[in-house]
């Protein structure tokens, strides 16, 4: 199925003031699109509308349209609970739920759903856990630990196992290594780069070598707005628009 | 002035700020210690097996205790907490969760002036609505008395642990296609678990020496009945009415009384804190 994110005339508010404004953008499916930009330029409330996270601000407003595959996420009759499921997310700071375990933690997205087939969930957790490279590291202590005794990037790792075991067709990540180290970043790099062989993957990120890294395309976000987006490779070498190449060449921001 | 005299300035002020912070600290906990010395002191001599199996003797008569006073209290304790905690931790995860409009502050404002209505008045509201309707005094009446004084003491601090709990854990539930009741029961309120027990074990010990509640409900008994439609014997109304009596055998009882209740309650709360802590995983928080 595909799964591409297509966004058109997306505006959002907090309050009285709006945070984006217009923002038409494709991302193409199964390929991973970085979001950049200076802090405050909405690149957070940006893809928190992709999942309707925005909305669960208080004094909040959304309109425009965004569509992943075949499903309105604004539509009419549409569920953000249902939208949830679809289009995981991982957070800037890693978030495990500290009363459960590692287990629980992978599971808690299918049970607290109540997903009926238990007997499978033994098969999702350990394949959850394999594909965000924590398997091997944890794979003895699984209902033992909490998920808050593991490291930050073993943290963040395990949110991301925990996205996947609810087989989203897009996950979302905001700044999702900018709280760890080089190292732990360097694992979630490679992780990406293997999930998004499966997923639509958006990343929110401060690091521009990081979207180089990763991402086949890049949006540049300026307060509120679009500036442009474009293969990554094309943004870093030859911007079209004059403010990116001053952002990505270290002259504001 | 040289960095010798700064420091040994910054040591001085240091020095003095622990030792009045100790002090008031120390100012705190004498009050208790003695209060617990004096109980353990005068109540010991009197606490014998009879105590606790046999019920009163007219005075001047050997043996006799509070059996029915003892179970009484349990009694009242029991079904008091049951009114208790589920509406006070209802009330609480509704404020803390979806309370934060009009009728939030409502709910707020009412469970902040239930909890400095002053126990008696609250007695005489149960009896008004349990005595009068049913024209008799029972245990039930009391413990409604003592159920409604539980509520907002649970609410408001349930409500406050609730709201320690960080939104990230919420947005993470969320982020999963969580239901916000589901998120709110199954990942919200676990995370908050201690503070919720605290609460409960607050609003416990503060009801279980309630006397003036009782007065108008429970009654007090002096013989055995575990009919909660009668009036009942219970633990502080004995207490107070032995202290009360002009004789030096009824105010050994009296003493005797109080270390036996504060025992219980502490028991009580200590046994709980063992149970709710038990199955925590290694790590969590």
């Amino acid at each position: 199925m595909d799964a591409g994110i297509h966004v058109k005339d997306l505006n959002a508010w907090f309050g009285s003031t709006q945070a984006l404004h217009g923002i038409n953008i494709d991302m193409p499916d199964k390929q991973s699109t970085a979001i950049i930009g200076p802090s405050g330029c909405g690149k957070s409330t940006f893809v928190r509308c992709l999942n309707r996270m925005h909305e669960t601000l208080p004094d909040t407003r959304v309109d425009g349209k965004v569509t992943v595959g075949d499903m309105e996420i604004y539509g009419k009759g549409v569920s953000a609970v249902s939208v949830r499921r679809r289009i995981g997310m991982v957070f800037q700071k890693p978030n495990p739920f500290p009363t459960m375990s590692i287990y629980d933690n992978v599971a808690s997205g299918l049970k607290l759903n109540g997903y009926p087939n238990r007997s499978e969930l033994d098969g999702i957790v350990e394949s959850s856990l394999k594909k965000a490279a924590l398997w091997e590291e944890v794979k003895d202590d699984l209902k033992k630990k909490s998920g808050a005794s593991l490291s930050g990037g073993q943290q963040q790792r395990l949110c991301i196992a925990r996205a996947l075991a609810v087989e989203p067709d897009v996950l979302l990540m905001d700044e999702p290594a900018s709280a760890l180290d080089p190292i732990s970043t360097s694992k979630i790099e490679d992780l990406i780069f293997e999930l998004k062989k499966q997923y639509t993957v958006v990343i929110v990120t401060h690091n521009m070598q990081q979207a180089a890294r990763v991402a086949e395309f890049t949006a540049f976000f300026l307060m509120g707005n679009m500036v442009e987006f474009d293969k990554t490779e094309k943004m870093f070498t030859k911007p079209s628009d004059k403010r990116t190449e001053d952002y990505i060449t270290g002259r504001f921001g | 002035m040289t960095t010798q005299n700064i420091q040994w300035h910054r040591r001085l002020t240091n020095a003095l700020a622990l030792g009045v912070i100790t002090f008031f600290a120390l100012i705190v906990t004498v009050p208790l210690f003695l209060i617990l010395g004096t109980v353990v002191k005068r109540g010991l001599p009197a606490l014998n097996l009879a105590f606790l199996t046999q019920i009163p003797v007219p005075i001047g008569e050997t043996g006799g205790g509070m059996a029915n006073a003892i179970v009484g209290s349990l009694m009242l304790l029991a079904v008091a907490s049951l009114i208790g905690i589920p509406l006070g931790i209802g009330s609480g995860v509704f404020l803390a969760e979806y309370g934060r409009n009009k009728y939030g502050n409502i709910v707020r404002f009412t469970a902040d002036v239930l909890n400095g209505v002053p126990s008696i008045v609250i007695g005489m509201t149960a009896w008004a609505l349990v005595v009068v309707t049913q024209g008799h005094f029972s245990m039930m009446a009391g413990s409604v008395a003592l159920g409604i004084m539980m509520i907002p003491v649970i609410a408001r601090t349930t409500e406050e642990v609730l709201l320690l709990v960080p939104q990230a854990i919420r947005e993470a539930a969320f982020g999963l296609g969580i239901p916000k009741w589901r998120t709110t029961l199954s990942v919200v309120v676990p995370t908050a678990k201690a503070g919720i027990i605290t609460s409960i074990m607050l609003a416990f010990a503060r009801i279980a020496g309630e006397t003036a509640p009782l007065m108008f409900t429970t009654l007090g008994n002096e013989f055995w009945s575990v009919n909660p439609n009668q009036p009942i014997a219970a633990m502080p109304l004995q207490i107070f009415k032995y202290a009360t009596m002009p004789y030096d055998q009824a105010h050994a009882q009296a003493w005797t009384g109080a270390l036996v209740l504060i025992t219980i309650i502490m028991t009580i709360v200590i046994v709980f804190r063992l149970i709710a802590s038990r199955g925590t995983l290694k790590g969590a928080s």
